[in-house]
């Protein structure tokens, strides 16, 4: 079977669909050249009405996509590094997300917000390793993060068809991930899905993009000791509540590890949750980046600042203990 | 243009009767909220929209009224719309701020100043690239000038050749600042920096609007790309109505007087014979107090879909309280 990479399946996944759907474009910066790779041999296929290079104006270039999905298109904005998210912030979550309702139902905004690599970046400063998820699900913008290849594929077929604007947070430490896949095993995957990579049945783990690979390694090494479920979530929003609430009638036990900021975080929405509508025996645990955390600014320090899976094999055994 | 003298009175003679009718109930509290007035500057709407086509595009901001009604929307819909109704324009949930109509074009108002232009980029781009002539007109103020995507998005246009038409309402003022204040160099100087023509045209004249815009319609469907016209107006009302609350005084009763004189409803009444013009008056006076009652009688939304409209998939989110 061939062997897929994250990228590859993002390359993949675009090029099927805007061979499928000629409403389907791509604005960004650098995507002539391809530079993140996720347009790789696309300007050669679709050419530069379909694969459009716009200048450094991210403000504008996110309100374009909206005119143009009220128009009937569906683009796909491309940024290359997360902070651009927080720039455009306002054009996603106060324009585009807020046209259906505002129109009463006449407008859609099929907008998807790629984004081709978030999170830490050992040496890159303070600037670009955010990773921020949790203020487009606090928006209720559809947010969604694979960790796999195949999901990665999967969940981009599925941004864009999706008749909302959809964020898609490609977790920089994931882009490493390969895959055996026989492409004919590669279809959409659903919003509000999730999927779970172990099954378990002492402590549900919640881990959020790349975490997930952090999640599997560790539940094999304590698999002697517990048995532990390995749940992805891979749509951030919605996110699959009932499956959660199925894995944890079962196990009781909870731990999130989210490589974001603390407060306000969606593991804070997950332990919220599951203390306020599901069977728990022992008190849930979550672990985070530290409150306003700033990483990036020095690689020693920065590992001082993340979830790692010393940490996840510690909250576990106390989850375990309770 | 001749022909055209009597609509847009017509248009112009809506507008600020709709604009009073509008204010009537801003006092009796039926539209919450207050709302930004367009009297005074009904020239620019009205010579602007005529100069459009049906299924050409607007894209407009918070002082919305007189561009939905001169793309044609209808009073009643749009009124009841102002007041938070059910029948309203979109079913109630645009209230006076965010107006759109798809059925005229109207694909929204949106208050972040500026940025409603390069929402209309992006629609101009898509109608340029799908092989249509429609051309995208979007309103903003001189405040809009000083805002950083208006000017990424002036770019954008001007480099893609788009078919858009950057229309400034230039009433000398955002909220209270001058524009002479906030605004280095000129309006219509910015434009030229990016390659897009500009002119200064008299906004309280309606033919002089229409006449300007006509022309940029015709480069922009000729594939000649954006233009910008800068139309200097005036606003003879409050901001909003919450400033007949607070007594601002940023600009001089003479100031306030002297635009008066050049008042775009008298202006084109003057040029059509006095019988035709009451006779719109009255269908106006008509028009609007169908609409007004409308407004009035519709229902309101019913708070169990609070919810509803706010993804277009339909999507539920969870409630705020669970039992
Ligand atoms: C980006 C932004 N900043 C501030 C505001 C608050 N605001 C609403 S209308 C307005 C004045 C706008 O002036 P102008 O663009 O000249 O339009 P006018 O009100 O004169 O029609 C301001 C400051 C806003 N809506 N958007
Ligand atoms: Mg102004």
């Amino acid at each position: 079977m061939p062997k897929l990479s994250y990228l590859k399946a993002l390359n993949r996944a675009l090029g099927e669909e805007m061979e499928r759907d000629p409403s389907v474009f791509v604005l960004g910066e650098d995507v002539n050249h391809a530079v993140t790779n996720v347009t790789a041999g696309l300007l050669d296929r679709f050419g530069p009405d379909r694969i459009v290079e716009t200048p450094l104006s991210e403000q504008a270039v996110t309100n374009v996509a909206t005119g143009a999905a009220l128009w009937g298109r569906r683009p796909v904005v491309e940024f290359a590094i997360p902070f651009l998210l927080q720039l455009v912030l306002e054009q996603v979550v106060n324009q585009a997300h807020k046209f259906s309702v505002m129109s009463g139902g006449q407008a859609r905004v099929p907008v998807t917000y790629l984004v081709a690599s978030s999170g830490w970046r050992p040496g890159w400063g303070g600037q670009h390793s955010d990773q921020p998820h949790g203020l487009f699900v606090h928006s209720g913008v559809k947010t969604v993060m694979p960790t796999t290849p195949t999901d990665a594929y999967g969940l981009l077929l599925t941004a864009i068809r999706d008749d909302d604007p959809v964020v898609f947070i490609a977790p920089r430490v994931a882009l490493d991930v390969r895959e055996d896949v026989d492409y004919a095993d590669l279809v959409p995957v659903p919003l509000g899905s999730a999927r779970i990579h172990r099954t378990g049945h002492d402590v549900t783990v919640v881990a959020i993009g790349h975490h997930v690979h952090d999640a599997l390694a560790v539940a094999e090494a304590l698999a002697d000791e517990v048995s532990v479920e390995v749940f992805d979530p891979r749509s951030l929003y919605p996110f699959d509540w009932a499956a959660l609430a199925e894995s944890l009638s079962r196990t009781g036990r909870l731990v999130v590890i989210d490589d974001a900021n603390r407060s306000c975080g969606l593991a804070a929405e997950i332990l919220a949750t599951a203390a306020e509508e599901m069977p728990l025996t022992a008190p849930p645990k979550r672990i985070t980046r530290p409150d306003g955390a700033v990483v990036g600014c020095n690689p020693d320090l920065d590992l001082a600042l993340q979830p790692n899976r010393d940490q996840l094999a510690t909250v576990i055994r106390q989850v375990m203990k309770r | 243009m001749d022909v055209l003298r009597e609509p847009l009175y017509r248009t112009v003679r809506l507008i600020r009767r709709f604009e009073e009718r509008a204010i009537e109930l801003v006092r009796t509290g039926v539209i919450v909220g207050g709302i930004h007035p367009y009297i005074g500057q009904e020239a620019v709407a009205a010579g602007v929209c005529a100069a459009l086509r049906d299924d050409d595009i607007v894209l407009s901001n918070h002082r919305n009224h007189g561009h939905a009604l001169a793309k044609g929307s209808e009073p009643r819909r749009v009124m009841a719309e102002l007041a938070g109704r059910i029948t309203g324009i979109d079913n109630g949930r645009a209230g006076s701020l965010h107006i759109s109509d798809y059925e005229r074009g109207l694909y929204g108002a949106t208050i972040t100043v500026g940025h409603g232009a390069a929402i209309a980029t992006g629609a101009a781009w898509a109608a340029s690239r799908d092989g249509t002539d429609r051309v995208v007109a979007s309103f903003i103020g001189d405040g809009a000038m000083n805002q950083g995507a208006l000017l990424e998005t002036m770019n954008l246009a001007s480099l893609w050749r788009v078919p858009q038409l950057i229309i400034v309402e230039n009433n000398l003022y955002a909220t209270t600042q001058p524009v002479g204040a906030s605004t280095a160099g000129s309006i219509t100087g910015r434009a030229e920096a990016f390659g897009i023509p500009g002119r200064t045209v008299d906004g309280m004249d309606p033919e002089a609007v229409l006449e300007a815009t006509t022309e940029a319609v015709q480069r922009a469907r000729s594939g000649g790309g954006p233009s910008l016209l800068e139309f200097m107006t005036y606003r003879f009302d409050a901001h909003h109505t919450f400033e007949y609350r607070v007594r601002l005084r940023y600009r001089t009763q003479e100031e306030i007087d002297h635009w008066r004189e050049r008042d775009p409803v008298v202006v084109q009444g003057s040029r059509i014979p006095d019988e035709a013009r009451e006779h719109i008056d009255q269908e106006i006076e008509d028009v609007l107090a169908d609409a007004v009652q409308f407004a009035q009688d519709s229902p309101k939304p019913d708070p169990a879909d609070a919810l509803e409209y706010l993804y277009a998939t339909g999507l539920r989110p969870r409630p705020g309280v669970v039992s």
